[in-house]
């Protein structure tokens, strides 16, 4: 529609924007709470979750000149807005799932960017026990569990020559 | 700036946020369009602003933030989705919801390009309104013609009034500030934007007088910009 990927055929839709996607599956696989106000704060966490994500992708394609700047940025945020936010959460109600006391998808999306933050520095997560116990409990869901082990569809991190061949090809 | 939330417990949302467009025009639109009464409480110092992240009252130590039913909401998308689910305003199921979402998402996308028009640095600011331009032309403004066109209704999803008609009314107000030639090869968008205007809750929204804020005053920014350091 905006000649933009991701793009997603799905039950018989031709989907972009990548929240319209989440949200259609999440809510078609009863992954986003049981009410509107549950909704709401699965919202507002999964938000605070991709302006970090948005955050991280800039650094892999950032010029090398530039990287040291924007990595420490980014480490600052991680360890002073994001981490304490999320952490802040689940002391708040002491239960294993960000919301209504079950899986939703804000559980799965915050998993994702915390073994992001481990791969960008593993001493990040140090000082939050909450969400590194999240990160074990979710990992050994079954469904995780094999979607973390290798030869599923999960993608590597990005390497500079994958970037350097994308940028020629995309110009950008 | 008052610390009490009185208007929050009589059952009025309370919206905290520059007294500006910004990333709370949105919110406001959508609320005035509910017909839904609300309450500002405008950040006007630096000093307000560590107060209510001394409070621990912004998740992320951002606005905007809405006291609503019980909650203290940031994130824009969680309140314009809150706010809709409530009033109705969107879709019947699922399939509508996807199809609002990615109609908004285009939209916000836009409005973004839009907004750091405004933030930007003074000599960066021809480039990005060229780009905005550009992209408003050949991008956004076609998609939702087509849409409309596609199914000949007079709103974008399911026959009836849904928040991503009243986002896109916003945006197309903003697009005729910008430059009123852009909206000119795009009847039904012409036509769209007349019908959404004429309804009683906007219409009012439209008049002086109401919460809907101006265009920015770039003098104000430059001065914002120089306290909240941006």
């Amino acid at each position: 529609m905006f000649q933009q990927v991701p793009m997603v055929e799905i039950d018989g839709m031709t989907l972009v924007q990548t929240r319209s996607i989440l949200n259609y599956i999440a809510t078609k696989y009863n992954l986003y709470g049981k009410d509107a106000k549950e909704r709401a704060l699965i919202d507002m966490y999964t938000e605070g979750i991709f302006d970090l994500t948005e955050m991280m992708l800039p650094l892999v394609i950032c010029p090398p000149d530039q990287r040291e700047a924007k990595i420490l940025l980014v480490k600052d945020k991680i360890k002073n807005r994001y981490l304490p936010a999320y952490e802040k959460v689940l002391k708040s109600h002491g239960q294993d799932y960000l919301v209504g006391n079950k899986l939703t998808r804000v559980d799965i999306h915050l998993l994702e960017v915390l073994l992001y933050v481990e791969e960008l520095d593993s001493s990040l997560l140090a000082p939050f026990p909450l969400l590194k116990a999240l990160k074990n409990r979710i990992s050994s869901l079954p469904n995780v569990k094999k979607f973390l082990q290798p030869g599923s569809q999960r993608k590597p991190p990005i390497n500079a020559k994958q970037i350097e061949e994308a940028r020629k090809i995309f110009k950008f | 700036m008052c610390e009490t939330t009185v208007a929050a417990m009589a059952g009025k949302p309370v919206l905290y946020y520059w007294d500006a467009r910004g990333r709370m025009e949105c919110i406001r639109w959508l609320l005035a369009a509910a017909g839904v009464e609300f309450e500002e409480k405008f950040i006007e110092t630096p000093a307000d602003m560590e107060k209510l992240i001394k409070d621990g009252r912004l998740m992320f130590q951002q606005v905007p933030m809405v006291e609503i039913d019980g909650m203290t909401l940031v994130q824009t998308r969680a309140i314009l989705n809150y706010i809709a689910t409530k009033y109705n305003l969107y879709g019947k199921d699922a399939k509508e919801r996807a199809l609002i979402d990615m109609y908004t998402e285009g939209i916000l996308d836009l409005s973004e390009m839009m907004l750091q028009v405004v933030i930007s640095l003074p000599e960066q600011r021809e480039a990005k309104i060229s780009l905005v331009k550009e992209k408003t032309k050949n991008r956004y403004l076609p998609a939702y013609e087509k849409v409309l066109k596609s199914h000949g209704q007079d709103y974008l999803v399911g026959n009836r009034l849904t928040k991503v008609d009243i986002h896109l009314l916003e945006l197309l107000l903003y697009v005729e500030e910008l430059d009123s030639s852009l909206l000119a090869p795009f009847p039904l968008l012409k036509a769209l934007k007349s019908r959404i205007s004429s309804l009683p809750n906007v219409k009012k929204f439209l008049q002086p007088g109401s919460q809907r804020k101006p265009p920015p005053d770039m003098k104000r920014i430059e001065e914002a910009r120089k306290a909240f350091k941006f």
